[in-house]
């Protein structure tokens, strides 16, 4: 029941993008297409998961016994940018499509500083190994989906006449917003 | 602690470094360095123009081979050299393309949909499956405006998009977005090889044409006074506007909506004058031709038909070579159709402006005697195009057919067209009522005899054109309607010297829908003559495709033609194709001329795809909705009328060109009372009832 929590939390009460606020670059960047958003949100599921297991190991096994946790965001940010260099490889290896869809935003995950939030969230909220796993996972499913949301939203505002103004990056920050009022509908469910 | 911090740090880098170093060389994906100098030069749009994901995407897919140097369609001739300078593949010059938008606008039928606040076509089409009044037609909500990267694309006056050529760099963006498939892009090739398909916009009388041609367009830019994009539009499906604005029969009149309102636009008088505007001023129009592919086709006559083939497939960058058995090209266009329809300095220089492309010609090689299919392909030539015509005449089955002064009307009236003696009497019987039998009256008459036509049915049954009836009326022919003759009378010396026939009467209507004519027994007349001319019809003369051991390896159909595949014309023989009379048996020019095309594209998707293939959508019959009787919101306007070059005594006595072309004034006029028709839209012009004046219609000067 704690682990369903964790997941609702992380995905619609906390979510990363709309109530902690982080990950903002990629998530307007990349939300421009369901087939890109989609690429990118996978591709962060995974990062995620991948970044916040082997910090939390590194955070338990080496920084935590040798008293070294104010190194904890440097290091974090170290792991983080050799997990995405393998992502890159292995996605150019394995499914090259995905990769040249990806295009420059791949490389961009390094910098993602939802990646990096959710590995430190763990750490602050001293989940154990699981929850880590259950919660990045969560919060990562938690990014792609705002993405997936906003993708389908940009994508009808392309054909809706709207002063030229307002039309791409603007629009689609009045959209994330609404959207972050909407998902406040969910406080309170879990904390 | 600082220690143990470097020492820490320094540890995962190391970690870190080894396994990228390991996953470097597991995971290690070779790159072309080629792929990022062709990416280098591409146009870096981004389009998808392509079809691939980006340009880098193209940039991979010319060095693995599957795009070629033209891979980037806006880049144009530029950037394609510079992409085949690096993959150092020869550069030949691309075909240009741009947006094309089947649909000429005007004032529409109304929307039947309500308009509930989505001014989006593509979202007007989730909504309510963007229905107008015509199912196929444009939206005109401009999502393909948006869609334009390069600001190509506005919505003109009428709510119709309009392209700009000069802007447009054919990246396909608006044809992906548009819900109703109104946008293609095209290039010469494209709209050369496209057949009538039923999600084209295709008004009554592009339905009807034999030839395909998109009449509203070329009506519309005739109208504008863009007399040479009208005949670049005609053109595209036909090679002989000059022959065709004098000789048919212009069947897409029939249909003409406007024809439920007064009388039909004079549509074939509007093709005529953009043919003699182009002849009249000395100077012919450039005709675009694709790069050389240095195919060799041979073209077995020279006729409507062949002379179609070959010019499409010259334009399509092949090189023909026409056989012709008589001494001139033109076929039944020369040695059928008198001169005074059809003067020969108009087919000739028509004929001349075809040849000029570049295609040789072979005169006096008959087919069967002089070459063969075998050493044709001996030769070199890929595939074959069989259009070798109509000549055959059909036998009247009576006595004495074969005596003295007795002669087929087609043998009469290429004896007219060579300029030699016809041998004519001064009292000539010509049997038959289709166009061969008036025009062989016709120019009986020019030649000084006393001309009697002979037909088995009434004048309303006659299968000539009303207008050449009622020109040889004119002209003094006499008529002899239900009546059939029974036998030839001779002379001593087996010369003809009366006609036998009986008197007949319409029974019910026979397979053709025509009253079958039934004999009255006893009623048996003479009729004096010393010339007996028949003309009640002709078929395909095939005995050339046999061979000395009387096997043929084509396929003959029932009614003595030639059998091939009804949308790509190909035969038995998969690089042998045919089209025109030897096809259909005796038909209209017009349906020649559109067979002649349709098999140049067959031999193109052939010699350049290795298959042929079409749309299962193809338009072949009218279709029903689209045929509709009640055309509101339409005044009356009177017709043009094509006016006489010389009056009727002295047609009786010259070959020279009986009607002259339209002023311009009339002109304008006619292309007026056009209603622009697409599927099921028109314009409504005037309010019913309403009546318009001449000089009201000349509103586009």
């Amino acid at each position: 029941m704690d682990y369903f929590v964790l997941v609702i939390s992380a995905i619609f009460v906390n979510n990363i993008v709309l109530a902690q606020y982080l990950g903002n670059c990629p998530f307007i960047g990349t939300s421009k297409e369901s087939g890109v958003a989609i690429g990118m949100g996978l591709a962060v599921v995974f990062v995620a998961t991948m970044a916040a297991t082997i910090t939390w190991c590194v955070q338990e096994y080496v920084l935590g016994p040798l008293d070294l946790e104010y190194l904890q965001t440097i290091a974090f940010i170290l792991i983080i940018a050799a997990l995405v260099q393998f992502v890159e490889m292995f996605l150019k290896k394995a499914i090259p499509p995905l990769y040249q869809s990806l295009g420059i935003f791949l490389p961009l995950i390094t910098t993602n500083c939802a990646v990096l939030g959710i590995a430190i969230i763990c750490q602050r909220e001293k989940f154990t190994l699981p929850e880590t796993i259950i919660f990045s996972l969560a919060s990562g499913a938690g990014f792609l989906l705002a993405l997936v949301v906003l993708a389908g939203i940009r994508e009808r505002l392309d054909l809706a006449r709207v002063p030229i103004s307002l039309k791409g990056t603007p629009l689609a920050l009045i959209m994330a917003g609404l959207m972050s009022l909407a998902f406040f509908a969910f406080k309170g469910m879990a904390s | 602690m600082i220690t143990s911090s470097v020492l820490v740090l320094l540890g995962i880098g190391f970690i870190s470094a080894v396994i990228l170093a390991v996953a470097s060389k597991l995971l290690y994906v070779y790159e072309d360095p080629r792929i990022a100098q062709v990416e280098s030069v591409l146009a870096g749009a981004n389009c998808g123009g392509c079809g691939y994901p980006g340009c880098a995407g193209a940039a991979q897919g010319v060095v693995e081979g599957k795009a070629g140097a033209n891979v980037c369609v806006i880049g144009g001739d530029e950037v394609a050299a510079k992409v085949a300078d690096i993959m150092g593949l020869e550069f030949a010059s691309t075909e240009k393309q741009t947006a094309f938008v089947d649909c000429t606008g005007g004032v529409r039928a109304e929307e039947t949909y309500e308009y509930h606040g989505v001014a989006d076509c593509r979202a007007q089409h989730m909504l309510y499956g963007g229905n107008k009044m015509c199912p196929e037609g444009c939206l005109g909500y401009g999502t393909c405006v948006t869609a334009c990267q390069f600001g190509a694309i506005e919505i003109g006056p009428d709510g119709y998009p309009v392209v700009d050529p000069n802007l447009c760099t054919a990246c396909g963006g608006c044809a992906q977005v548009c819900p109703r498939g109104v946008i293609t892009i095209r290039g010469m090739t494209a709209r050369i090889t496209h057949l009538n398909e039923l999600t084209d916009c295709l008004a009554p009388c592009r339905q009807r044409c034999p030839g395909q041609i998109n009449i509203p367009r070329y009506i519309e830019q005739v109208s504008r006074g863009d007399y040479a994009g009208a005949l670049e539009t005609i053109r595209e499906r036909i090679p002989m506007p000059l022959s065709i604005g004098r000789v048919c029969p212009h069947p897409c009149e029939g249909v003409c909506r406007r024809g439920h309102v007064d009388e039909p636009v004079g549509i074939n008088m509007i093709k005529r004058f953009a043919a003699d505007w182009e002849m009249n001023s000395g100077t012919r129009l450039p005709i675009s031709c694709a790069p050389e592919t240095g195919r060799k086709v041979a073209v077995v006559g020279g006729g409507p038909a062949g002379l179609s083939c070959a010019f499409f497939l010259r334009r399509l960058g092949h090189s023909p070579t026409i056989f012709e058995s008589m001494p001139e090209l033109g076929g039944q266009l020369r040695y059928g159709i008198p001169e005074y329809r059809l003067p020969n300095a108009v087919l000739d220089w028509e004929i001349e402006g075809i040849l000029n492309l570049g295609i040789e010609v072979r005169h006096e090689h008959n087919f069967g005697t002089d070459f063969t299919l075998k050493t044709l392909e001996e030769e070199g030539f890929e595939a074959v195009f069989l259009g070798v015509g109509a000549w055959m005449n059909m036998n009247l089955r009576i006595d004495n057919e074969n005596a003295k002064g007795v002669e087929t009307g087609t043998e009469f009236l290429t004896k007219v067209g060579l300029g030699v003696d016809t041998g004519i009497g001064k009292k000539v019987v010509v049997i038959g009522g289709g166009n061969t039998a008036i025009d062989t009256s016709r120019s009986s008459v020019r030649l000084g005899a006393h001309v009697t036509l002979m037909y088995r049915r009434t004048r309303n049954e006659m299968p000539a054109h009303i207008e050449e009836i009622v020109g040889s009326e004119e002209e003094g022919v006499n008529y002899l309607f239900l009546s059939a003759p029974k036998r030839i009378i001779t002379d001593d010396d087996g010369h003809v010297t009366h006609v036998e026939y009986i008197k007949m009467e319409l029974g019910e209507p026979d397979a053709s829908g025509r009253r079958r004519p039934v004999p009255i027994e006893g009623s048996e007349t003479l009729i004096e003559c010393d010339t007996v001319y028949t003309a009640i019809g002709q078929k395909p003369e095939l005995s050339c495709l046999y061979d000395g051991s009387g096997t043929c390896t084509l396929e003959e159909t029932r009614w003595r033609t030639l059998g091939a595949h009804p949308d790509t014309l190909q035969t038995a023989l998969p690089h042998v194709f045919t089209g025109g009379d030897m096809h259909t048996g005796p038909a209209l020019v017009i349906t020649a001329l559109g067979e002649g095309r349709k098999a140049a594209r067959s031999i193109h998707q052939l010699l350049t795809e290795g298959r042929i293939h079409y749309s299962s959508q193809l338009q072949r019959e009218l279709i029903p909705y689209t045929m509709f009787t009640d055309v509101p919101d339409v005044g009356y306007r009177r017709r043009s009328e094509l006016p006489h070059q010389i009056e009727c005594d002295e047609r009786k006595c010259t070959f020279k060109e009986i009607e002259g072309p339209l002023g311009l004034a009339d002109v304008k006029h006619e292309t007026c009372r056009c209603l622009r028709c697409g599927l099921t839209c028109y314009n409504r012009d005037l309010t019913e009832g309403q009546e318009c004046l001449a000089e009201d219609c000349v509103k586009n000067p």
